[in-house]
């Protein structure tokens, strides 16, 4: 799971989209930005790969404690990033077809298989030569299969390994359970010791804060921006359009550069939102939650089937993996490390159950006021999509809430099956469509 | 309950749980049903509850409801979990217990959760930081909360007395599981693996205290047999550590030609390799057991050890000629466990096969001919090298 950077639509792709559909623009100039600073980030690791000065650390996306690595200056890599600029970049299946030679199902996660091939390949991409980390740090927030790759990883690349165990969200009343934040500040404190060892360097305590400091102004900035789609006509998809900010919200959290880009975002959000712009070119028709990981080797064509319908996603569950922001949590300078174990224990999509998630849409489809659920079911990603039949029946019949279960992958493409995708998002609309006019709820 | 061992083949596929009823009716307990791997059985047990093993709808079931639930691409035994809720199998139970194996058995708990509210879903959270000197305490912590809630379902506090004789309890049931283990590897024409798989299966469905005689009697059965050893290999079973094959697939490996000398089925239920020390802090010694003296079990994630070491040591162990790897379809933590241990057998020259299976499966003449294939060609190999 993850956030992405640009997806370069290819000529095929924009040509499978319904013949009489324009050709529709989504960038702006945060879309722009974005791409530069990736850029740059990825420069920097390849450098590292070839010699350069510098150290890397591999963590992954799910509420992670990015802030510690950044106070000994490492440059933080996350192989969930890597894997779906490979899928955006259509690179992904020679490398999954050949983790699956190496032993590998084709049920286990893709995000995985992209990796472990992009390791036989050296760590060599299209877009950066991923370097061997200094250390492997498995910060295990809910997925499981963070526990594998990692452990895989361990052997295969050979890096000092260690898993963060975070409790997992599983009390009666929703929160963490007594003991759960000391027991993960004592591990965080743990991964200081290791860190000064690998760096040789000592913990910069005050650095440290200063970095928890700017992850705080970020959170700020984020959760106003997804504030935003709460406006009619929301200014930007919170779905397709929340990725790109995803990459710094990441990859450079913690950085003075992630509070420049947050501040320009919601500069020109709030600019858009105020024009009263739709996030669109034919105007906002239908107000949607998507939940599950985008197929990221057809972003741009599944996008499009959206918006020919002028479907715009108000909030989207993904937005969430690395973090909740928009229901107040913050990362706290005065108790760095406590809020960097909340973070990681209470504040980000996966470390929550099924159930927690439920209420989450709950909130997106009424205080965003939306019109339908469409659940992205996808196959590698099981802690997503496992149960989601459960979820869809919750939603239609205890909150009669208008929801379409479509199924892919987030990497494979494979999975990918167009014409029935587009034939079910169509009919879902039509029947929406038809319940507006008939003047059922949906409207 | 007076039972034969023809009657206990019939109990564990009994989806009515007879055994678990039968208990109930007697003693009035409470039953707690515990979702595989591992989970800390003697917590309920010392708070007068049983704690009974659930997997799956074995072969008996037809799945209707589950599977607009949970799709395609996630195994049985989650889908047919919840179908026993649905069809009324699991009103014997009183509450659930639920770990973090995998990500469908992890949503599993909130849907039960959500579609039974009458039988509330306990999560336990074991730690997976083994580098980690909190590990113990943190999980000593995690069983006192899991206690709490359970005490809520008992309707009485745990006491650590209490635990301590649970502990004790289970130990007997262990040691006399560890001996019929270590029988079949030295002598496996004196017990079959169908036969152990069978009472150990049995162990998750009865009271430990009435579970040991069973087990004793067997035991000395087994060591007065005077069976000739067949010509066959001996292999190492890995991979069914969740969910459960159909006890005539087991059956049919051991025909076409196979000594199992080891196997991980309901591994969770024997994690132990030793006897849990009772002289402290009951629930520390259970959390210290699982941390520093338990096997290698799939969804426990331990760095201190390559996974597949462990795996090479239990061959060596019980002079295995062979894996196999029977994991069940769709097992994700399985199926990434199997592309470690392919390499490492691969490095260690050690011959093996890749099967998978699923809960509800009739027709085995496929697998069983694979496997005396397989067989076949281990024996030609060795006719020739002597
Ligand atoms: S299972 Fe999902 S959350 Fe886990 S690594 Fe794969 S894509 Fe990410
Ligand atoms: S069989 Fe495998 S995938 Fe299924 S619940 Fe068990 S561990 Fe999870």
């Amino acid at each position: 799971m993850t956030p992405a950077t640009t997806a370069t639509p290819t000529k095929k792709a924009a040509a499978d989209t319904k013949a009489a559909a324009p050709a529709i623009k989504y960038q702006g100039t945060v879309h722009e930005l974005q791409k530069q600073l990736m850029n740059k980030y990825y420069a920097d690791l390849t450098s590292i790969a070839e010699g350069g000065a510098g150290r890397s650390a591999q963590l992954l996306i799910a509420g992670n404690p990015v802030e510690v690595l950044r106070a000994f200056d490492m440059i933080p890599v996350f192989p969930e990033i890597n894997a779906l600029q490979l899928a955006v970049r259509k690179n992904s299946l020679p490398l999954i077809q050949k983790a699956e030679e190496l032993g590998y199902s084709t049920d286990n996660c893709a995000y995985v298989k992209a990796d472990i091939g992009m390791w036989e390949n050296g760590g060599k991409t299209p877009f950066a030569t991923i370097p061997k980390p200094d250390v492997l740090v498995c910060n295990y927030v809910g997925c499981n299969v963070y526990l594998n790759w990692f452990e895989h990883l361990a052997e295969k690349v050979g890096s000092p390994a260690v898993n963060i165990d975070i409790p997992f969200m599983r009390t009666k009343d929703g929160e963490p359970a007594e003991g759960d934040v000391e027991y993960v500040v004592a591990q965080l404190k743990e991964l200081v010791t290791l860190l000064e060892k690998v760096t040789g360097t000592p913990f910069d305590e005050d650095k440290f804060v200063k970095i928890v400091e700017r992850s705080s102004r970020v959170g700020e900035l984020w959760s106003q921006i997804r504030d935003l789609t709460k406006k009619r006509p929301t200014p930007y998809d919170a779905y397709f359009d929340s990725v790109t900010m995803m990459a710094p919200l990441y990859c450079l959290r913690g950085t003075e550069e992630a509070v420049d880009f947050f501040e320009k975002a919601l500069e020109e959000m709030t600019a858009k939102a105020d024009r009263a712009e739709a996030a669109i070119p034919g105007g906002e028709k239908f107000r949607i939650v998507i939940e599950g990981p985008p197929p990221w080797p057809f972003l741009r064509v599944f996008r499009d089937m959206f918006s020919r319908w002028g479907a715009v996603a108000v909030a989207s569950t993904y937005a969430t993996v690395g973090g909740i922001w928009e229901f107040g949590f913050r990362h706290d300078p005065a108790h760095p490390f406590e809020s960097v174990a909340k973070h990681m224990i209470e504040a980000n999509l996966c470390n929550r159950s099924m159930l927690q998630r439920y209420d989450q849409i709950w909130r997106y489809a009424t205080e965003w006021n939306a019109d339908a659920l469409v659940i992205h079911s996808v196959k590698s990603c099981r802690l997503f999509s496992a149960g989601q039949g459960d979820m869809r029946e919750h939603f239609v019949h205890d909150r009669d809430l208008p929801t379409l279960l479509i199924e892919s992958d987030l990497e494979d493409p494979r999975y990918f099956s167009q014409a029935q995708l587009r034939n079910r998002i169509d009919a879902f609309f039509e029947a929406l469509e038809q319940r507006r006019i008939t003047g059922g709820k949906a409207a | 309950m007076t039972m034969t061992f023809e009657t206990y083949r019939d109990v564990i596929e009994d989806r009515e749980y007879p055994t678990v009823r039968e208990w109930r009716d007697r003693t009035g307990g409470k039953v707690i049903g515990c979702f595989p791997v591992y989970a800390p059985v003697e917590v309920p047990y010392a708070l007068g509850m049983l704690p009974i093993g659930l997997f799956g709808g074995g072969n008996r079931i037809e799945i209707a409801n589950a599977d607009s639930r949970f799709q395609s691409f996630i195994c049985s035994i989650v889908k047919s979990t919840l179908e026993l809720g649905f069809i009324g199998k699991l009103d014997v139970l009183d509450g659930l217990m639920f770990h973090s194996i995998c990500d469908p058995a992890r949503n599993l708990a909130s849907v039960m959760g959500r579609n039974f509210p009458q039988r509330p879903a306990v999560f336990v959270h074991l730690p997976q930081n083994f580098q980690s000197p909190q590990a113990p305490q943190y999980m000593a912590g995690e069983l006192r909360r899991v206690a709490q809630e359970l005490s809520a379902i008992a309707g009485r506090p745990v006491r650590d007395a209490d635990l301590a004789a649970a502990i004790a309890a289970y130990d007997r049931v262990r040691e006399l599981q560890r001996q019929l283990y270590a029988l079949r590897s030295s002598s496996p024409e004196r017990i079959s693996t169908s036969e152990l798989y069978t009472l150990s299966r049995l162990a998750t469905l009865m009271d430990p205290k009435e579970v040991a005689p069973i087990f004793e009697a067997a035991l000395a059965g087994a060591i007065k047999r005077t069976e000739r050893p067949k010509d066959r290999i001996r292999v190492v079973l890995a991979g069914s550590f969740c969910e459960q094959p159909p006890l005539e697939l087991i059956e049919s490996l051991e025909q076409a030609g196979c000594y199992i000398v080891d196997d991980d089925f309901l591994l969770g239920w024997r994690s132990q390799r030793h006897p849990v020390k009772t002289d402290g802090d009951p629930f520390l010694a259970l959390a210290e057991a699982y941390v520093n003296d338990s096997h290698h079990l799939s969804p426990k994630h331990d760095l201190r050890k390559p996974r597949a070491q462990g795996l090479i040591e239990t061959a060596r162990a019980n002079r295995a000629d062979a894996v196999i790897f029977l994991g069940a379809k769709f097992c994700e933590p399985g199926l990434f466990d199997y592309a470690l241990y392919r390499k490492a057998l691969e490095a260690s020259s050690i011959p093996h096969l890749m099967l998978e299976f699923e809960e509800k499966m009739w027709l085995y003449d496929r697998i069983r001919s694979e496997v005396e294939t397989f067989v076949e060609s281990m024996l030609f190999a060795e006719a020739k090298a002597s």
